[in-house]
């Protein structure tokens, strides 16, 4: 019996995703490291399970990164795509400019000719939409403003990729013959172009708009469910076509139609369905990323490639922090915004055969250029890394970037953090006529509440001899409003050895974070989100027609009741048994309290003077 | 006349009286109801605002269960913050001269209870004394006072007849058809600042 050649290639890399994700994952490490060292390990390098057609793969994969970005676009309505407008076209503009500018310019001086390196630095500019949306979302930060200025790079990129593909035959010596474009309208005239490419946005704009809900209600209608994932499929297809038709980036086209989208009643009926395919391709891309990383090339000089590879990385990291600051990001964001961008794409492979096509790249140099964006796109997941545990934690310390201020007065209130939690604490206090001594790790908050009038000291409330510098020897109270949960435990720890007298209310993140500090010895603590969500239930009540003071009491209530519920709780946090108890027995308690549930209601019952009167 | 209705029953889901009268008087036009425990669930009561209201009316109206032989706590609280030294009374106090003070309650015990063989041992009138001085020092004309006794126990039609007493009195007071000087409590002498500010 014969498989096809098709059913064995998948079967190896779904067995690679299926190994190696979920050990990178349960490793902390992210599934895009995972597949990438996962594509490796199944790459002609080591086993050898894949090869030649490893090219072929990753073209297919790329239609991966073509619906992701269908799927960032369903996200984004065209409101909050015009509020990015300034990122996109400032950040974005300056960082394609100033990252070619600065690598042609070191590739220059290394030996390349000017037009090579002109080309060299174009085609590095790039970064991984692929590799960074998909690290960002498994992270969470997406929506970060780190996030957010890292996508609009990227979707800057999108659309340079474009007069880039227009521009780059100008530099080439000899109009080449190799050059093989997939569009089908480069013979037109230069107005009939730029008309067909505009009416391509229009098409999908328009189409969008007036054409995509009877459609999708008549799709929708049939009930039949592939049906909606194949037109689901055929939509983000379409657009792919149509779009190498006038030249077009794919994954810009099938954004578009994604914004056009996101306002549509289908949007979460078509993430839902083009999401395992995402996935799925995305995952099949990285592994390509990693089968395809030229070992051969790598081992014949292996300190010249790593040595680019590196110096290429560092160069990239310098620039896009640079213009970070530019653009007034904090130093934290920046360096998230650096490390997140550093690396090359999957535009590069694009560009890259284009110039060597072109006869503007030797075949040699194209060969170094591929290896040295693959190992850039795998050490990319590594940066994310790093940036999360070496070079976060650098602001956050704050003692390596700037000394703590020398702090010259002293209150009967010390505020430790003076965030959204702690601000609120103090300006209260404040507004009381109460002096108060506010420390803050976030350098630049400080500076900028400084200008509006407001005493705060730069330095990290954990350490002694800072504490002792702001007066805790004679203080009464410290308020502890760190966003920070290990930070808040490791003041109360310092606090208690060192400073026994002082009287500590703490901002505490959950129940169980409640459950340690009162173990700690702190009484006075506050769920972040305790009292607000307390503040909601009552209107709530009050919404749906419930007299605004029997709300208001039954919001109290539920109150003294929670928190006597959670020190009874800190008493047995460990034991599982006792605590499951607790929660058993306090529910049914909690609605006999709220339903005013008692022998006699102390309110309104007017029935307690009729009692009376039948005894008497 | 415009009429204020000072409203308080702290626990409205299980009030059957008060529920009705409130309901009687409602979207009358001349008429301002004002829940002080729907306006101010936390206690924090506004005190500008509520002079404010006092201003824009002529008959202020009490309107509340009779509890402990008194107001719900909120309406102690009203009369605590809002009938400032100064402003209510006091020498330069003359901003409620010439205005009515009205209280419309609803008692759990019968009428009878209220006399001095009762068990109440007092008359509602008596009882209700504390309002009646409050009223005298702040320059007011103090009326009768409308009471519904028996809350709970009272028969259907009783109460229907009732409640549409006090929508006459009210209706009847705002538009002048009754005259609210010929409806001075009993035991009741209007004080020299009432009729100074109205002359």
């Amino acid at each position: 019996m014969h498989l096809p050649d098709f059913l064995i290639g998948a079967f190896v890399y779904l067995a690679a995703a299926v190994i190696a994700a979920p050990i990178a994952s349960r490793l902390g490490l992210g599934s895009v490291l995972g597949y990438l060292v996962a594509g490796i390990l199944i790459g002609p390098a080591v086993l050898g399970l894949v090869g030649s057609e490893g090219q072929d793969v990753l073209h297919f994969a790329e239609f991966g990164v073509i619906v992701m970005l269908f799927l960032v676009g369903l996200e984004l309505q065209p409101s909050k795509l015009w509020s990015l407008r300034k990122p996109i076209l400032g950040l974005g503009g300056l960082q394609v400019l100033g990252t070619s500018a600065s690598i042609a310019l070191a590739a220059y001086f290394i030996g390349l000719d000017w037009k090579a390196a002109i080309a060299a630095g174009l085609i590095l500019a790039m970064s991984s939409t692929a590799i960074v949306i998909q690290s960002l979302n498994e992270r969470g930060q997406l929506k970060t403003f780190a996030g957010q200025s890292s996508f609009s790079v990227l979707l800057f990129q999108d659309i340079a990729i474009i007069p880039m593909l227009a521009l780059l035959p100008l530099l080439a010596v000899q109009q080449s013959t190799a050059h093989e474009s997939t569009s089908l309208i480069a013979e037109l005239p230069a107005w009939a172009q730029t008309l067909s490419v505009l009416a391509a946005v229009a098409a999908i704009v328009l189409a969008g708009r007036y054409l995509m809900r009877p459609l999708f209600r008549f799709v929708a209608q049939s009930g039949i469910r592939e049906i909606f994932v194949a037109f689901a499929l055929l939509i983000v297809v379409g657009i792919t076509l149509m779009m190498q038709f006038v030249g077009l980036s794919a994954a810009l086209g099938t954004f578009l139609a994604g914004v056009v989208l996101a306002e549509s009643e289908y949007r979460h009926e078509l993430e839902m369905d083009l999401d395992p395919f995402k996935g799925l391709l995305l995952a099949v891309f990285f592994m390509a990323v990693g089968a395809g990383i030229d070992f051969n090339l790598l081992m014949a000089n292996p300190l010249q490639i790593l040595g680019l590879v590196l110096g290429f990385v560092i160069l990239k990291l310098v620039v896009l922090y640079v213009i970070a600051r530019i653009f007034r990001m904090k130093g934290p964001d920046s360096a998230h915004f650096a490390f997140s961008l550093a690396q090359g794409g999957e535009f590069a492979f694009v560009l890259i055969s284009f110039c060597l096509g072109l006869g503007l790249l030797l075949a040699t140099q194209a060969a170094v250029l591929v290896a040295i964006v693959a190992i850039s796109m795998a050490l990319a997941p590594l940066l994310f890394i790093a940036n999360e545990n070496f070079v976060q934690p650098l602001f956050a310390r704050g003692g390596q970037i700037r000394d703590a201020d020398v702090i010259d007065e002293t209150a009967r209130v010390i505020i430790a953090g003076h965030g959204r939690f702690g601000m609120t604490v103090g300006r209260m206090l404040q507004g009381k006529g109460y002096k108060t001594v506010v420390l803050d790790h976030d350098a630049e908050q400080i500076d900028a509440l400084r200008k509006f009038g407001f005493k705060l000291f730069y330095g990290d409330a954990s350490r002694v001899d800072l504490l002792e510098a702001a007066g805790a020897r004679t203080a009464e109270v410290l308020v502890i409003a760190v966003d920070e949960r290990e930070k808040i435990s490791g003041i109360v720890a310092t606090v208690k050895k060192h400073f026994p007298h002082l009287r500590i209310f703490s901002r505490v993140f959950d129940r169980v974070h409640a459950y340690e500090l009162i173990n700690a010895g702190v009484n006075d603590v506050y769920r972040e989100v305790f009292s607000s969500s307390l503040d909601m239930g009552e209107d709530v009540l009050v919404a749906l027609g419930q007299h605004p003071f029997e709300a208001h009491r039954a919001a109290n209530t539920f109150k003294k009741f929670d928190e006597k519920v959670v020190r009874e709780q800190a008493r047995h946090a460990g034991d599982n048994d006792k605590m499951v108890d607790i929660v058993r027995s306090s529910r049914a308690e909690l609605s006999r309290v709220l339903a005013g549930d008692r022998a006699v209601s102390p309110l309104g019952d007017d029935q307690a003077w009729e009692d009376n009167d039948g005894r008497s | 006349m415009k009429i204020l209705v000072i409203f308080a029953h702290p626990k409205m889901s299980e009030s059957i009286v008060q529920v009705q009268m409130l309901g009687a008087i409602r979207n009358l036009e001349g008429v301002t109801i004002h829940d002080l425990y729907a306006a101010y669930p936390d206690f924090l009561i506004d005190v500008d605002h509520e002079q404010a209201l006092l201003l824009e009316h002529d008959l202020v109206v009490l309107q509340h269960p009779f509890y402990w032989y008194s107001s719900p706590a909120i309406i102690k609280e009203w009369l605590d913050l809002v009938l400032e030294h100064n402003w209510a009374y006091g020498n330069l106090g003359t901003k409620l001269h010439g205005k009515f003070m009205m209280q419309a309650i609803s008692t759990g015990g019968p009428e009878h209870f209220y006399n001095p063989k009762g068990k109440n041992r007092f008359e509602i009138r008596e009882l209700l004394n504390p309002f009646n001085q409050t009223a005298y020092l702040c320059g007011m004309a103090y009326l009768e006072p409308f009471a519904i006794f028996v809350g709970r126990r009272i028969p259907e039609t009783d109460l229907v007849q009732r409640v549409e007493n006090y929508r006459d009195l009210i209706i009847g007071l705002r538009d002048g058809k009754i005259a609210p000087l010929g409806n001075i409590a009993l035991n009741y002498s209007l004080p020299g600042n009432f009729a100074l500010k109205k002359a």
